[in-house]
């Protein structure tokens, strides 16, 4: 067997899967997908698809409607104008961002990661044989990356660094500012910027800023985005990628080998989305932002310190009151309440001392896991 | 959307949700939204707080009809006066009046179709302004005030993923 993947350790989140299988009556608040259900004229599209028989492989790129819907959306919508054919669809933001890796990476590479991060960012850069190199972010900054702590990191080596927001698990965002100090660094010191920006309909507070709609950023990163989240898609698999023209054709050579294409009636369904999806998709961005207020305001109440977060569907929580760690928390909590949470420290070390609560949930459950913890808090 | 139109929003969708709950998801007082409330009662904007109840899951035997009516306007009053007469009927449980080919849509309900057949021969159809009537029974309710009655898969997301 290959010894790299041997030794990639286990994702902090699969202990808490196994054990919650096993439960009966558990309020989850620890999923990363949306509660809503593909909105019916996505899901009749990719079923009109399917009766009119577009069954076929699409061309490796993904269809060329699809891209040129891509390109308008990221143009009105993140003032980051892309050429269709630097657009490549792939099977979620997941494997796009492992085709990224795969494509800017040599042996010995370093790459930047801003920790708390989503689980596979660096088991990744490890399979690419680079070298992730961790930056903490911290409560007191609202979990914004400064980008005099990317300057640190930076070595002879930095060939790239990922950027997640709004941001899995803590829902931070970045301000203007931080954001240009960030990308005058990246320029500066002319590395790469992976953004995965799929979160990003889901900004409250103001709108999402992309990296993608500075010119001179356009050149130096790879832009990723998807439907999964915004659109309530994430069983259709389909995401994208969009960069200067030779990585994304360097993504494509591994893209058409690996995978071929993304599924067509998934790219279907995601043209729907995107010519007739906005309205319905404003509308669960309200509900969620009704509920970050609510979940907030609720565990602020309990006790458990909460920054509001700006992005995503996240609250993270700081546990640090209750004296224990992160996952004996979550595992007491699951064990004495039924109530399912995230420990923050598998996001990473500096995720430790917190709890990522997904309010992609129904009021009904969020107000039933409140008081659970509520409970568990008090008999502590 | 002005917050007292939200208020309205939620208490449409669950007129037992809580006030503390609207003003943590408003940004609100609970106060105001008290108050909110308290003036849409008294204004009669929210008429009724009632339950919806699932007529696939009860079996209470009561039939309804869609009735349209087709009825002579009164000068001076319009459809006004003649719609009033027939919402005023215990049976009629709603009454639209449309564009179209006929003027009045009455929803009726009974215990049997001899009831409503009854109602609509002897008291719907011999009001002096009623020119004809069509009833249709009704067979099955699939979906009513954005409700839908039949069984859904529950979706299965997984309770624990990144």
């Amino acid at each position: 067997m290959n010894e790299k993947v041997k030794a990639i350790p286990p994702s902090g989140i699969r202990k808490f899967f196994d054990m919650v299988s096993e439960m009966k009556d558990v309020v989850s608040l620890g999923v990363g997908e949306p509660d809503f259900v593909t909105p019916w004229h996505i899901r009749e599209g990719s079923i009109y698809a399917l009766e009119k028989g577009h069954t076929s492989y699409t061309s490796n790129k993904g269809m060329k409607e699809l891209r040129e819907e891509i390109a308008k959306y990221a143009a009105e919508t993140f003032n980051a104008p892309y050429d269709p054919n630097n657009i490549l669809v792939t099977v979620g933001v997941s494997e796009a961002f492992d085709l990224a890796l795969r494509a800017l990476l040599n042996p010995n590479d370093e790459v930047i990661i801003p920790e708390p991060c989503y689980v596979s960012y660096k088991p990744l850069s490890y399979l690419c044989n680079a070298k992730p190199v961790v930056i903490g972010t911290k409560e007191e900054d609202e979990f914004e990356l400064r980008a005099e702590d990317i300057e640190e990191a930076i070595t002879r080596k930095t060939k790239a660094i990922v950027l997640n927001y709004p941001n899995n698990p803590t829902g931070a965002t970045l301000s203007k500012k931080r954001m240009n100090e960030i990308a005058n660094t990246i320029l500066q010191n002319k590395i790469w910027l992976i953004s995965d920006e799929i979160y990003s309909e889901l900004t409250y507070d103001g709108s999402h800023t992309s990296f993608a709609s500075s010119e001179e950023m356009r050149k130096r990163m790879i832009f990723l985005h998807g439907f999964s989240k915004a659109f309530a898609m994430t069983g259709f698999r389909i995401g994208y990628a969009a960069g200067p023209e030779e990585t994304i054709s360097l993504m494509t050579k591994i893209h058409q080998y690996s995978m071929l294409c993304a599924p067509t009636m998934g790219q279907m369904a995601a043209i729907e989305a995107l010519r007739k999806g906005k309205e319905e998709m404003l509308k669960m961005k309200e509900e969620y932002d009704q509920r970050r207020k609510l979940i907030v305001k609720g565990l602020n109440k309990i006790g458990l310190n909460c920054f509001m977060p700006k992005g995503a569907f996240y609250a993270f929580p700081s546990i640090k009151s209750t004296g224990l760690s992160s996952e004996m928390f979550c595992e007491e909590l699951l064990k004495k309440e039924k109530v399912a949470t995230v420990p923050g420290n598998a996001f990473g070390r500096s995720g430790e001392g917190f709890i990522r609560c997904s309010y992609a949930a129904s009021i009904d459950e969020i107000n039933t896991a409140l008081e659970r913890i509520e409970k568990f808090i008090n008999n502590m | 959307m002005d917050k007292r139109q939200k208020i309205l929003d939620f208490m449409t969708r669950d007129s037992r949700i809580s006030a503390a709950q609207i003003a943590a998801m408003l940004d609100m007082d609970e106060s105001e939204v008290r108050r909110a409330i308290k003036g849409f009662e008294d204004d009669n904007v929210i008429v009724k707080y009632k339950a919806m109840v699932n007529p696939q899951k009860v079996e209470n035997g009561n039939v309804t009809a869609l009735i349209e009516i087709k009825v002579i306007p009164e000068r001076g009053t319009g459809f006004d006066s003649v719609s009033e007469r027939i919402a005023k009927f215990p049976e009629v449980k709603s009454l639209f009046l449309l564009s179209g080919t006929y003027d009045l849509l009455a929803i009726v309900e009974g215990r049997n179709l001899q009831e409503v057949s009854a109602f609509v021969s002897q008291k719907l159809a011999t009001i002096e302004r009623v020119q004809s009537t069509t009833t249709h029974f009704l067979l099955k309710k699939y979906k009513e005030d954005g409700i839908e009655f039949f069984e859904q898969d529950r979706t299965r997301r997984l309770q624990i993923t990144p």
